[in-house]
Protein backbone atom coordinates (compact mmCIF):
# COMPACT_ATOMS: atom_id res chain seq x y z
CA UNK A 1 0.00 0.00 0.00
CA UNK A 2 1.45 3.47 -0.89
CA UNK A 3 2.51 5.35 2.05
CA UNK A 4 0.38 8.52 0.71
CA UNK A 5 -1.86 10.32 2.96
CA UNK A 6 -3.99 12.20 0.37
CA UNK A 7 -4.11 10.14 -2.53
CA UNK A 8 -4.13 12.76 -6.09
CA UNK A 9 -4.48 12.13 -9.11
CA UNK A 10 -2.56 8.95 -10.11
CA UNK A 11 0.23 8.68 -12.99
CA UNK A 12 -1.66 6.01 -14.82
CA UNK A 13 -4.18 8.64 -15.64
CA UNK A 14 -7.10 7.35 -14.53
CA UNK A 15 -8.72 9.82 -12.01
CA UNK A 16 -8.96 8.75 -8.58
CA UNK A 17 -11.32 10.25 -5.84
CA UNK A 18 -9.56 12.23 -3.26
CA UNK A 19 -9.32 9.89 -0.61
CA UNK A 20 -7.51 10.72 2.67
CA UNK A 21 -6.42 7.19 4.48
CA UNK A 22 -5.50 7.80 8.05
CA UNK A 23 -3.07 4.99 8.78
CA UNK A 24 -4.35 2.46 11.60
CA UNK A 25 -2.35 2.31 14.43
CA UNK A 26 -2.07 -0.64 16.58
CA UNK A 27 0.07 0.29 19.91
CA UNK A 28 -0.07 -1.24 22.91
CA UNK A 29 -2.09 2.47 23.86
CA UNK A 30 -4.41 1.71 21.21
CA UNK A 31 -4.95 -2.33 22.64
CA UNK A 32 -5.85 -0.94 26.28
CA UNK A 33 -8.59 2.08 25.42
CA UNK A 34 -7.67 3.87 28.43
CA UNK A 35 -6.10 6.95 26.90
CA UNK A 36 -8.46 7.28 23.98
CA UNK A 37 -11.34 7.25 26.52
CA UNK A 38 -10.12 9.33 29.01
CA UNK A 39 -8.61 11.75 25.92
CA UNK A 40 -12.99 12.07 25.10
CA UNK A 41 -13.80 12.49 28.42
CA UNK A 42 -11.68 15.19 28.87
CA UNK A 43 -13.29 16.83 25.88
CA UNK A 44 -17.41 16.22 26.97
CA UNK A 45 -16.51 16.63 30.33
CA UNK A 46 -15.62 20.40 29.57
CA UNK A 47 -18.50 20.47 27.79
CA UNK A 48 -20.61 19.09 30.50
CA UNK A 49 -19.15 21.19 32.89
CA UNK A 50 -19.37 24.27 31.09
CA UNK A 51 -22.77 23.91 30.40
CA UNK A 52 -24.02 23.15 33.90
CA UNK A 53 -23.93 26.38 34.94
CA UNK A 54 -25.09 28.86 32.65
CA UNK A 55 -25.39 26.39 29.29
CA UNK A 56 -22.68 28.89 27.81
CA UNK A 57 -22.03 26.55 24.96
CA UNK A 58 -25.64 26.01 23.80
CA UNK A 59 -26.66 27.10 20.09
CA UNK A 60 -30.38 26.00 20.29
CA UNK A 61 -32.81 28.61 19.61
CA UNK A 62 -35.84 27.59 21.18
CA UNK A 63 -38.24 28.39 18.55
CA UNK A 64 -41.22 29.53 19.00
CA UNK A 65 -40.10 31.87 22.10
CA UNK A 66 -36.91 32.99 19.96
CA UNK A 67 -36.61 33.47 16.34
CA UNK A 68 -33.83 33.05 14.37
CA UNK A 69 -32.65 36.58 12.69
CA UNK A 70 -33.56 36.63 8.65
CA UNK A 71 -32.24 39.32 6.68
CA UNK A 72 -34.91 42.17 5.53
CA UNK A 73 -34.46 40.50 2.21
CA UNK A 74 -35.75 37.16 2.76
CA UNK A 75 -38.67 36.40 0.95
CA UNK A 76 -41.25 36.06 2.88
CA UNK A 77 -45.29 36.32 3.11
CA UNK A 78 -46.80 38.86 0.28
CA UNK A 79 -47.81 42.26 1.24
CA UNK A 80 -50.00 44.53 -0.83
CA UNK A 81 -48.44 48.24 -0.22
CA UNK A 82 -50.54 51.64 0.15
CA UNK A 83 -49.99 54.90 -1.10
CA UNK A 84 -49.88 57.79 1.77
CA UNK A 85 -53.87 58.33 1.53
CA UNK A 86 -54.42 54.49 2.88
CA UNK A 87 -55.24 53.33 -1.35
CA UNK A 88 -53.86 50.16 -2.18
CA UNK A 89 -50.92 50.96 -4.53
CA UNK A 90 -51.63 48.31 -6.79
CA UNK A 91 -53.37 50.07 -10.50
CA UNK A 92 -54.16 46.10 -11.06
CA UNK A 93 -51.95 45.94 -14.77
CA UNK A 94 -51.42 42.14 -14.26
CA UNK A 95 -47.82 42.30 -14.06
CA UNK A 96 -47.38 39.79 -11.32
CA UNK A 97 -50.22 37.50 -12.80
CA UNK A 98 -48.58 37.18 -15.41
CA UNK A 99 -45.28 36.52 -14.72
CA UNK A 100 -46.23 34.28 -11.96
CA UNK A 101 -44.21 31.24 -12.91
CA UNK A 102 -47.20 28.74 -10.35
CA UNK A 103 -50.32 30.70 -11.62
CA UNK A 104 -51.20 31.79 -8.35
CA UNK A 105 -52.12 35.38 -8.26
CA UNK A 106 -55.70 36.03 -9.67
CA UNK A 107 -56.85 39.54 -10.40
CA UNK A 108 -59.78 40.71 -11.39
CA UNK A 109 -59.76 44.49 -12.20
CA UNK A 110 -62.47 47.58 -11.40
CA UNK A 111 -62.88 51.16 -12.04
CA UNK A 112 -61.51 52.85 -9.22
CA UNK A 113 -63.91 55.53 -7.48
CA UNK A 114 -60.75 58.09 -7.52
CA UNK A 115 -60.83 58.99 -11.46
CA UNK A 116 -57.30 60.20 -11.11
CA UNK A 117 -56.50 56.19 -10.16
CA UNK A 118 -58.38 54.75 -13.30
CA UNK A 119 -57.82 50.85 -11.68
CA UNK A 120 -58.02 48.84 -8.67
CA UNK A 121 -58.03 44.95 -7.75
CA UNK A 122 -61.73 44.63 -7.05
CA UNK A 123 -59.89 40.64 -6.58
CA UNK A 124 -56.35 39.94 -5.54
CA UNK A 125 -55.94 36.59 -4.19
CA UNK A 126 -52.50 34.81 -3.64
CA UNK A 127 -52.66 31.08 -3.04
CA UNK A 128 -49.77 30.38 -0.97
CA UNK A 129 -49.31 26.52 -0.90
CA UNK A 130 -48.80 27.21 -4.48
CA UNK A 131 -46.16 30.12 -4.72
CA UNK A 132 -42.76 29.09 -5.07
CA UNK A 133 -41.62 32.51 -3.12
CA UNK A 134 -39.43 33.23 -6.00
CA UNK A 135 -40.30 36.87 -6.09
CA UNK A 136 -40.39 37.70 -9.69
CA UNK A 137 -43.70 39.13 -9.08
CA UNK A 138 -42.30 42.14 -6.64
CA UNK A 139 -39.80 42.61 -9.41
CA UNK A 140 -42.58 43.04 -11.94
CA UNK A 141 -44.34 45.46 -10.32
CA UNK A 142 -44.03 48.88 -11.63
CA UNK A 143 -45.95 50.77 -9.01
CA UNK A 144 -44.13 48.78 -5.64
CA UNK A 145 -47.06 47.21 -5.00
CA UNK A 146 -46.16 44.47 -3.97
CA UNK A 147 -43.55 43.22 -1.53
CA UNK A 148 -42.83 40.20 0.37
CA UNK A 149 -41.16 41.95 3.35
CA UNK A 150 -43.87 40.31 5.99
CA UNK A 151 -41.18 38.74 7.77
CA UNK A 152 -43.63 36.16 7.80
CA UNK A 153 -41.49 33.14 7.26
CA UNK A 154 -42.84 30.22 8.66
CA UNK A 155 -46.69 30.02 7.45
CA UNK A 156 -47.91 26.60 9.24
CA UNK A 157 -51.92 26.98 9.53
CA UNK A 158 -54.13 23.99 9.86
CA UNK A 159 -56.55 24.32 7.09
CA UNK A 160 -55.85 24.63 3.40
CA UNK A 161 -58.18 27.56 3.21
CA UNK A 162 -56.07 29.79 5.08
CA UNK A 163 -53.38 29.81 2.51
CA UNK A 164 -55.78 31.48 0.50
CA UNK A 165 -54.83 35.01 1.17
CA UNK A 166 -56.94 37.40 -0.37
CA UNK A 167 -56.97 41.51 -1.06
CA UNK A 168 -57.26 42.66 1.93
CA UNK A 169 -55.60 40.06 4.08
CA UNK A 170 -52.55 41.10 2.07
CA UNK A 171 -53.49 44.66 2.68
CA UNK A 172 -53.44 44.34 6.30
CA UNK A 173 -51.75 42.79 9.12
CA UNK A 174 -52.52 39.40 9.07
CA UNK A 175 -53.40 37.06 12.18
CA UNK A 176 -55.16 33.60 11.21
CA UNK A 177 -56.55 33.51 14.46
CA UNK A 178 -58.47 36.40 14.12
CA UNK A 179 -59.46 35.36 10.61
CA UNK A 180 -60.30 32.16 10.50
CA UNK A 181 -62.75 32.42 7.96
CA UNK A 182 -61.20 35.06 5.62
CA UNK A 183 -63.91 36.81 2.69
CA UNK A 184 -64.28 39.69 0.58
CA UNK A 185 -65.56 42.60 2.38
CA UNK A 186 -66.19 45.38 0.62
CA UNK A 187 -66.99 47.57 3.08
CA UNK A 188 -63.51 47.44 3.71
CA UNK A 189 -62.17 49.33 0.83
CA UNK A 190 -60.44 52.70 1.48
CA UNK A 191 -63.34 55.14 1.14
CA UNK A 192 -62.56 57.69 -1.92
CA UNK A 193 -61.03 60.70 -0.56
CA UNK A 194 -62.13 64.23 -1.61
CA UNK A 195 -62.09 65.18 -5.08
CA UNK A 196 -59.05 67.94 -4.29
CA UNK A 197 -57.22 65.86 -2.32
CA UNK A 198 -56.71 62.98 -4.60
CA UNK A 199 -53.30 62.26 -5.85
CA UNK A 200 -52.11 63.27 -9.67
CA UNK A 201 -52.59 60.20 -12.08
CA UNK A 202 -49.63 58.38 -13.55
CA UNK A 203 -49.38 60.69 -16.40
CA UNK A 204 -49.16 63.36 -13.58
CA UNK A 205 -52.94 65.34 -14.58
CA UNK A 206 -54.60 66.37 -11.29
CA UNK A 207 -57.79 64.96 -10.82
CA UNK A 208 -60.54 67.39 -11.14
CA UNK B 1 -46.58 2.68 72.20
CA UNK B 2 -43.83 0.07 73.36
CA UNK B 3 -46.69 -2.44 71.50
CA UNK B 4 -46.40 -1.19 68.49
CA UNK B 5 -42.38 -0.37 68.79
CA UNK B 6 -41.96 -4.39 69.11
CA UNK B 7 -43.68 -5.19 66.44
CA UNK B 8 -42.21 -3.41 64.48
CA UNK B 9 -38.47 -3.99 65.65
CA UNK B 10 -39.71 -8.01 64.49
CA UNK B 11 -36.50 -8.62 61.75
CA UNK B 12 -39.56 -9.20 59.22
CA UNK B 13 -41.40 -6.15 59.90
CA UNK B 14 -38.18 -4.51 60.14
CA UNK B 15 -36.70 -5.91 56.93
CA UNK B 16 -39.68 -5.07 54.93
CA UNK B 17 -39.67 -1.60 56.77
CA UNK B 18 -35.98 -1.60 55.38
CA UNK B 19 -36.72 -2.68 51.76
CA UNK B 20 -39.41 0.03 51.58
CA UNK B 21 -37.01 2.78 52.63
CA UNK B 22 -34.24 1.78 50.66
CA UNK B 23 -35.61 1.03 47.20
CA UNK B 24 -38.53 3.51 47.48
CA UNK B 25 -36.95 6.72 48.77
CA UNK B 26 -33.17 5.64 47.17
CA UNK B 27 -33.16 3.32 44.41
CA UNK B 28 -36.41 4.45 42.51
CA UNK B 29 -36.47 7.54 42.84
CA UNK B 30 -32.65 8.35 41.67
CA UNK B 31 -33.78 5.73 38.79
CA UNK B 32 -36.38 7.49 37.97
CA UNK B 33 -34.53 10.95 38.05
CA UNK B 34 -32.31 9.26 36.02
CA UNK B 35 -34.53 8.49 33.14
CA UNK B 36 -34.46 12.51 32.74
CA UNK B 37 -30.96 12.98 33.44
CA UNK B 38 -29.57 10.67 31.01
CA UNK B 39 -31.29 13.08 28.74
CA UNK B 40 -30.83 16.61 30.08
CA UNK B 41 -26.79 15.65 30.90
CA UNK B 42 -26.44 14.10 27.28
CA UNK B 43 -27.60 17.41 26.08
CA UNK B 44 -25.40 19.62 28.21
CA UNK B 45 -22.41 17.63 26.72
CA UNK B 46 -23.85 18.10 22.85
CA UNK B 47 -24.51 21.60 23.68
CA UNK B 48 -27.92 21.26 23.17
CA UNK B 49 -30.92 21.87 25.47
CA UNK B 50 -32.83 18.95 26.33
CA UNK B 51 -35.98 18.42 26.98
CA UNK B 52 -37.95 21.48 28.43
CA UNK B 53 -41.00 21.46 27.05
CA UNK B 54 -43.78 19.48 29.14
CA UNK B 55 -45.33 22.26 31.24
CA UNK B 56 -48.50 22.87 33.70
CA UNK B 57 -49.55 25.99 32.61
CA UNK B 58 -46.49 28.12 33.01
CA UNK B 59 -44.23 25.54 35.24
CA UNK B 60 -41.62 23.47 33.71
CA UNK B 61 -39.54 22.77 36.09
CA UNK B 62 -36.66 23.46 33.44
CA UNK B 63 -37.91 19.60 32.32
CA UNK B 64 -38.58 17.45 35.53
CA UNK B 65 -42.48 17.87 34.37
CA UNK B 66 -41.11 15.33 31.32
CA UNK B 67 -41.04 12.02 34.32
CA UNK B 68 -44.60 12.78 35.13
CA UNK B 69 -45.31 13.02 31.69
CA UNK B 70 -43.43 10.46 30.18
CA UNK B 71 -45.01 7.78 32.87
CA UNK B 72 -48.74 8.84 32.07
CA UNK B 73 -47.98 8.63 28.20
CA UNK B 74 -46.32 4.71 28.81
CA UNK B 75 -49.91 3.93 31.54
CA UNK B 76 -51.91 5.05 28.80
CA UNK B 77 -50.84 3.28 25.87
CA UNK B 78 -52.11 0.12 24.47
CA UNK B 79 -49.82 -3.09 25.80
CA UNK B 80 -49.27 -4.80 22.56
CA UNK B 81 -48.48 -8.79 22.33
CA UNK B 82 -47.28 -9.11 19.01
CA UNK B 83 -49.01 -12.63 16.85
CA UNK B 84 -47.28 -15.31 17.66
CA UNK B 85 -45.54 -14.58 20.77
CA UNK B 86 -45.27 -16.84 23.80
CA UNK B 87 -47.72 -14.56 25.51
CA UNK B 88 -46.64 -15.46 29.41
CA UNK B 89 -42.93 -15.42 29.22
CA UNK B 90 -43.78 -11.91 26.87
CA UNK B 91 -45.57 -10.86 30.26
CA UNK B 92 -43.36 -11.54 32.66
CA UNK B 93 -40.33 -10.96 30.93
CA UNK B 94 -40.06 -7.47 31.85
CA UNK B 95 -40.09 -7.28 35.50
CA UNK B 96 -37.28 -10.15 35.81
CA UNK B 97 -34.63 -7.61 34.56
CA UNK B 98 -36.81 -4.85 37.14
CA UNK B 99 -36.11 -7.69 40.31
CA UNK B 100 -32.90 -8.33 39.35
CA UNK B 101 -31.89 -4.52 39.21
CA UNK B 102 -33.54 -4.06 42.48
CA UNK B 103 -32.71 -6.78 44.37
CA UNK B 104 -29.27 -5.67 44.27
CA UNK B 105 -29.97 -3.71 46.93
CA UNK B 106 -30.93 -6.04 49.42
CA UNK B 107 -27.11 -6.26 50.52
CA UNK B 108 -25.85 -2.62 50.50
CA UNK B 109 -25.98 -0.70 52.96
CA UNK B 110 -26.18 3.23 53.38
CA UNK B 111 -24.53 4.24 56.37
CA UNK B 112 -23.14 2.28 59.79
CA UNK B 113 -25.09 0.53 62.17
CA UNK B 114 -26.33 2.16 65.08
CA UNK B 115 -26.48 -0.12 68.16
CA UNK B 116 -28.51 -3.89 66.53
CA UNK B 117 -30.11 -1.73 64.15
CA UNK B 118 -28.53 -1.92 60.66
CA UNK B 119 -28.91 0.77 57.07
CA UNK B 120 -29.09 -2.70 54.95
CA UNK B 121 -31.43 -4.47 54.59
CA UNK B 122 -29.90 -7.97 55.40
CA UNK B 123 -26.02 -9.09 55.94
CA UNK B 124 -26.00 -12.79 54.16
CA UNK B 125 -23.00 -14.49 54.56
CA UNK B 126 -22.27 -15.37 50.88
CA UNK B 127 -21.90 -11.45 50.34
CA UNK B 128 -20.71 -10.53 47.27
CA UNK B 129 -21.81 -14.10 45.91
CA UNK B 130 -25.23 -12.97 46.21
CA UNK B 131 -24.77 -10.19 43.77
CA UNK B 132 -23.35 -12.31 41.07
CA UNK B 133 -26.63 -14.55 41.61
CA UNK B 134 -28.40 -11.67 41.45
CA UNK B 135 -26.61 -10.36 38.12
CA UNK B 136 -27.34 -13.63 36.43
CA UNK B 137 -31.02 -13.76 36.80
CA UNK B 138 -30.78 -9.94 34.89
CA UNK B 139 -30.28 -12.60 31.86
CA UNK B 140 -33.36 -13.82 32.24
CA UNK B 141 -34.92 -10.72 31.85
CA UNK B 142 -33.05 -10.31 28.01
CA UNK B 143 -33.21 -13.74 27.04
CA UNK B 144 -36.81 -14.50 27.91
CA UNK B 145 -38.07 -11.00 25.69
CA UNK B 146 -36.20 -11.75 23.23
CA UNK B 147 -37.41 -15.78 22.70
CA UNK B 148 -40.37 -15.07 23.32
CA UNK B 149 -41.49 -12.16 21.27
CA UNK B 150 -41.39 -13.91 17.99
CA UNK B 151 -39.15 -10.90 16.59
CA UNK B 152 -35.81 -11.94 14.59
CA UNK B 153 -34.53 -8.95 16.05
CA UNK B 154 -35.64 -8.90 19.45
CA UNK B 155 -34.13 -13.18 19.14
CA UNK B 156 -31.00 -11.30 18.00
CA UNK B 157 -30.88 -8.75 20.46
CA UNK B 158 -31.55 -11.91 23.25
CA UNK B 159 -28.94 -14.32 21.83
CA UNK B 160 -26.20 -10.97 21.86
CA UNK B 161 -27.69 -10.44 25.54
CA UNK B 162 -27.24 -13.61 26.74
CA UNK B 163 -23.97 -13.95 25.09
CA UNK B 164 -22.35 -10.83 26.05
CA UNK B 165 -24.11 -11.24 29.81
CA UNK B 166 -22.63 -14.78 30.19
CA UNK B 167 -19.25 -13.88 29.52
CA UNK B 168 -18.47 -10.95 31.62
CA UNK B 169 -19.92 -12.71 34.71
CA UNK B 170 -16.93 -15.14 34.12
CA UNK B 171 -14.63 -12.51 34.87
CA UNK B 172 -16.91 -10.05 36.90
CA UNK B 173 -16.60 -12.81 39.59
CA UNK B 174 -12.50 -13.21 39.33
CA UNK B 175 -12.06 -9.18 38.83
CA UNK B 176 -13.42 -9.31 42.96
CA UNK B 177 -11.28 -12.19 44.21
CA UNK B 178 -8.57 -9.33 45.01
CA UNK B 179 -11.01 -7.33 46.78
CA UNK B 180 -11.72 -10.43 48.71
CA UNK B 181 -8.47 -11.45 49.67
CA UNK B 182 -7.35 -7.94 50.71
CA UNK B 183 -10.37 -7.57 53.00
CA UNK B 184 -10.41 -11.47 53.74
CA UNK B 185 -14.14 -11.49 53.44
CA UNK B 186 -17.45 -11.95 51.41
CA UNK B 187 -19.41 -10.24 53.47
CA UNK B 188 -20.07 -6.71 52.25
CA UNK B 189 -20.09 -5.07 56.22
CA UNK B 190 -16.40 -6.98 56.33
CA UNK B 191 -15.39 -5.16 53.25
CA UNK B 192 -17.17 -1.55 53.77
CA UNK B 193 -15.43 -2.01 57.52
CA UNK B 194 -12.11 -2.67 55.51
CA UNK B 195 -11.87 0.08 53.90
CA UNK B 196 -11.94 2.04 57.06
CA UNK B 197 -8.42 1.46 57.90
CA UNK B 198 -5.80 3.65 56.99
CA UNK B 199 -2.41 3.74 55.52
CA UNK B 200 0.79 6.13 56.33
CA UNK B 201 -0.84 6.90 60.07
CA UNK B 202 -4.01 8.56 58.72
CA UNK B 203 -2.78 9.75 55.52
CA UNK B 204 -4.65 7.41 52.73
CA UNK B 205 -7.78 5.27 53.71
CA UNK B 206 -7.71 1.54 52.40
CA UNK B 207 -10.58 2.25 49.64
CA UNK B 208 -10.51 -0.47 47.30
CA UNK B 209 -9.62 1.72 44.37
CA UNK B 210 -6.21 2.22 46.18
CA UNK B 211 -6.01 -1.42 46.93
CA UNK B 212 -7.27 -2.70 43.91
CA UNK B 213 -6.98 -0.37 41.29
CA UNK B 214 -6.60 -2.61 38.43
CA UNK B 215 -9.92 -4.68 39.98
CA UNK B 216 -11.50 -1.36 40.13
CA UNK B 217 -11.00 -1.01 36.16
CA UNK B 218 -11.99 -4.87 35.35
CA UNK B 219 -15.01 -4.99 38.28
CA UNK B 220 -16.64 -1.92 36.70
CA UNK B 221 -16.24 -2.98 32.86
CA UNK B 222 -17.85 -6.07 33.63
CA UNK B 223 -20.65 -4.22 35.46
CA UNK B 224 -21.06 -2.05 32.35
CA UNK B 225 -21.44 -5.01 30.36
CA UNK B 226 -23.44 -6.24 32.56
CA UNK B 227 -26.10 -3.42 32.45
CA UNK B 228 -25.75 -3.03 28.69
CA UNK B 229 -25.08 0.12 28.64
CA UNK B 230 -22.58 2.01 25.87
CA UNK B 231 -20.26 0.90 24.63
CA UNK B 232 -21.31 -2.55 25.83
CA UNK B 233 -25.10 -1.91 24.15
CA UNK B 234 -25.22 -4.03 21.12
CA UNK B 235 -27.75 -6.21 22.63
CA UNK B 236 -29.55 -2.90 22.48
CA UNK B 237 -28.04 -1.81 19.31
CA UNK B 238 -30.03 0.69 17.66
CA UNK B 239 -27.90 1.02 14.39
CA UNK B 240 -28.67 -2.88 13.41
CA UNK B 241 -31.10 -4.38 15.84
CA UNK B 242 -33.46 -1.64 16.08
CA UNK B 243 -33.92 -1.93 19.86
CA UNK B 244 -32.48 -5.67 20.44
CA UNK B 245 -34.96 -7.57 22.92
CA UNK B 246 -37.49 -5.43 24.07
CA UNK B 247 -38.37 -4.18 20.84
CA UNK B 248 -41.81 -5.45 20.88
CA UNK B 249 -42.85 -3.80 24.00
CA UNK B 250 -44.88 -0.99 24.22
CA UNK B 251 -45.99 1.11 27.51
CA UNK B 252 -45.85 -0.28 30.98
CA UNK B 253 -43.54 -2.75 29.92
CA UNK B 254 -41.17 -0.87 28.35
CA UNK B 255 -41.17 1.28 30.64
CA UNK B 256 -40.25 -1.63 33.28
CA UNK B 257 -37.16 -2.36 30.99
CA UNK B 258 -36.56 1.37 30.89
CA UNK B 259 -36.46 1.66 34.63
CA UNK B 260 -34.74 -1.70 35.39
CA UNK B 261 -32.19 -0.50 32.89
CA UNK B 262 -31.80 3.00 35.20
CA UNK B 263 -32.48 1.16 38.51
CA UNK B 264 -29.37 -1.26 37.66
CA UNK B 265 -27.33 2.03 37.05
CA UNK B 266 -27.45 3.31 40.24
CA UNK B 267 -27.16 -0.29 41.63
CA UNK B 268 -23.95 -0.14 39.67
CA UNK B 269 -23.27 3.11 41.14
CA UNK B 270 -24.09 2.27 44.85
CA UNK B 271 -21.97 -1.15 44.17
CA UNK B 272 -19.06 0.50 43.09
CA UNK B 273 -19.02 3.19 46.21
CA UNK B 274 -19.62 0.29 48.48
CA UNK B 275 -16.87 -1.94 46.97
CA UNK B 276 -14.18 0.95 46.02
CA UNK B 277 -14.78 3.74 47.90
CA UNK B 278 -15.53 3.21 51.28
CA UNK B 279 -18.97 2.10 51.11
CA UNK B 280 -20.66 4.68 53.93
CA UNK B 281 -17.36 5.45 55.60
CA UNK B 282 -16.94 8.85 55.63
CA UNK B 283 -12.58 9.37 55.68
CA UNK B 284 -11.03 11.06 58.35
CA UNK B 285 -14.28 11.02 60.21
CA UNK B 286 -12.58 9.02 63.32
CA UNK B 287 -9.92 11.86 63.93
CA UNK B 288 -13.38 13.92 65.37
CA UNK B 289 -13.67 12.03 68.89
CA UNK B 290 -17.29 12.10 70.27
CA UNK B 291 -19.11 12.92 67.12
CA UNK B 292 -22.89 12.68 68.18
CA UNK B 293 -23.84 9.72 66.11
CA UNK B 294 -26.97 11.17 64.50
CA UNK B 295 -24.40 13.60 62.90
CA UNK B 296 -22.11 10.51 61.73
CA UNK B 297 -25.12 8.78 60.33
CA UNK B 298 -26.48 11.91 58.32
CA UNK B 299 -22.62 12.33 56.92
CA UNK B 300 -22.16 8.92 56.07
CA UNK B 301 -25.84 8.25 54.20
CA UNK B 302 -24.55 11.92 52.45
CA UNK B 303 -21.29 10.53 51.71
CA UNK B 304 -22.85 7.12 50.36
CA UNK B 305 -25.18 9.39 48.46
CA UNK B 306 -22.68 11.92 46.45
CA UNK B 307 -20.38 8.98 45.58
CA UNK B 308 -23.13 7.43 44.61
CA UNK B 309 -24.77 10.38 42.17
CA UNK B 310 -21.04 10.76 41.36
CA UNK B 311 -21.16 7.25 39.60
CA UNK B 312 -24.24 7.57 38.27
CA UNK B 313 -22.99 10.79 36.37
CA UNK B 314 -19.71 9.31 35.55
CA UNK B 315 -21.74 6.23 33.89
CA UNK B 316 -23.52 8.53 31.80
CA UNK B 317 -20.96 10.35 30.78
CA UNK B 318 -19.14 7.68 29.63
CA UNK B 319 -22.24 6.49 27.81
CA UNK B 320 -22.30 9.83 25.71
CA UNK B 321 -18.30 9.82 25.19
CA UNK B 322 -17.06 6.31 23.99
CA UNK B 323 -18.47 4.74 20.81
CA UNK B 324 -20.48 1.32 21.02
CA UNK B 325 -18.10 -1.94 20.17
CA UNK B 326 -18.97 -4.33 17.56
CA UNK B 327 -20.10 -7.51 19.29
CA UNK B 328 -16.67 -9.82 18.06
CA UNK B 329 -15.21 -6.98 19.64
CA UNK B 330 -17.14 -6.97 23.18
CA UNK B 331 -16.54 -10.39 23.05
CA UNK B 332 -12.70 -10.42 22.27
CA UNK B 333 -12.65 -7.87 24.77
CA UNK B 334 -13.80 -9.82 27.35
CA UNK B 335 -12.09 -13.04 26.85
CA UNK B 336 -9.12 -12.13 25.26
CA UNK B 337 -7.78 -8.95 27.53
CA UNK B 338 -10.05 -8.90 30.67
CA UNK B 339 -9.98 -12.75 31.47
CA UNK B 340 -6.35 -12.85 31.45
CA UNK B 341 -5.52 -9.09 32.99
CA UNK B 342 -8.35 -10.34 36.27
CA UNK B 343 -6.10 -13.74 36.33
CA UNK B 344 -3.04 -11.66 36.72
CA UNK B 345 -4.42 -9.64 38.91
CA UNK B 346 -5.53 -12.34 41.31
CA UNK B 347 -1.90 -13.70 40.78
CA UNK B 348 -0.09 -9.96 41.57
CA UNK B 349 -2.57 -9.15 44.80
CA UNK B 350 -1.74 -12.93 46.19
CA UNK B 351 1.60 -12.40 45.71
CA UNK B 352 1.92 -9.02 47.56
CA UNK B 353 -0.20 -10.32 50.38
CA UNK B 354 2.26 -13.36 50.66
CA UNK B 355 4.81 -10.73 50.84
CA UNK B 356 3.44 -8.31 53.21
CA UNK B 357 1.98 -11.20 55.55
S1 LIG C 1 -43.30 34.89 -5.45
FE1 LIG C 1 -43.26 33.95 -7.50
S2 LIG C 1 -44.66 32.21 -7.32
FE2 LIG C 1 -45.07 33.53 -5.56
S3 LIG C 1 -46.74 34.86 -6.26
FE3 LIG C 1 -44.82 35.94 -6.69
S4 LIG C 1 -44.33 35.39 -8.78
FE4 LIG C 1 -45.87 33.91 -8.07
S1 LIG D 1 -47.82 44.17 -10.88
FE1 LIG D 1 -48.18 45.47 -9.09
S2 LIG D 1 -49.60 47.00 -9.83
FE2 LIG D 1 -49.65 45.33 -11.32
S3 LIG D 1 -51.33 44.04 -10.66
FE3 LIG D 1 -49.49 43.21 -9.68
S4 LIG D 1 -49.37 44.23 -7.73
FE4 LIG D 1 -50.84 45.35 -8.92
Amino acid sequence: MPKLNICKYSSGGIMELKVKRVERVDGVKEAIFLPAIFNGLRLTVKHFWRNLFGARDVVTINYPEEKRHVSPRWRGRHRLTRLQNGFLSCVACYMCETVCPSKCIHIEAGEHPDLSVEKYPVVFDIDELRCVFCGLCVEACPKDAIRMDTGVVSMAYTSRQTFDFTRDLLRDSYDPKLHSNPKYEDEDLPKPVKQSEALPNSQGIPAT
Amino acid sequence: MDFLLEIIMTPAILACLKIAVIILLFAMPLGTLLTLMERKWSAMIQDRVGPNRANIGKFTGNGLLHIAADGLKSIFKEDTIPKGANGFLYLIAPFFGLIAAVAIFAIIPIAGPIGNFTFQVTDVNPGLLFIFAITSLNVYGAVLAGTSSNSKFALLGGTRASAQMISYEVFMGLALMGIFMVYGTTRVSGIVNGQNEYWFGNLVPMWGIFTQPLGFILFFTALVAETKRAPFDAPEGESEIVAGYFLEYSGMRWSAFMLAEYVSLVGVAALMTTLFFGGYHVPWLHLWENAPQWIVTILQILKFTFFTVVFCWFQIQLRWTVPKFRFDQTMGLGWKKLLPLSLVNIIVTALVILTLA
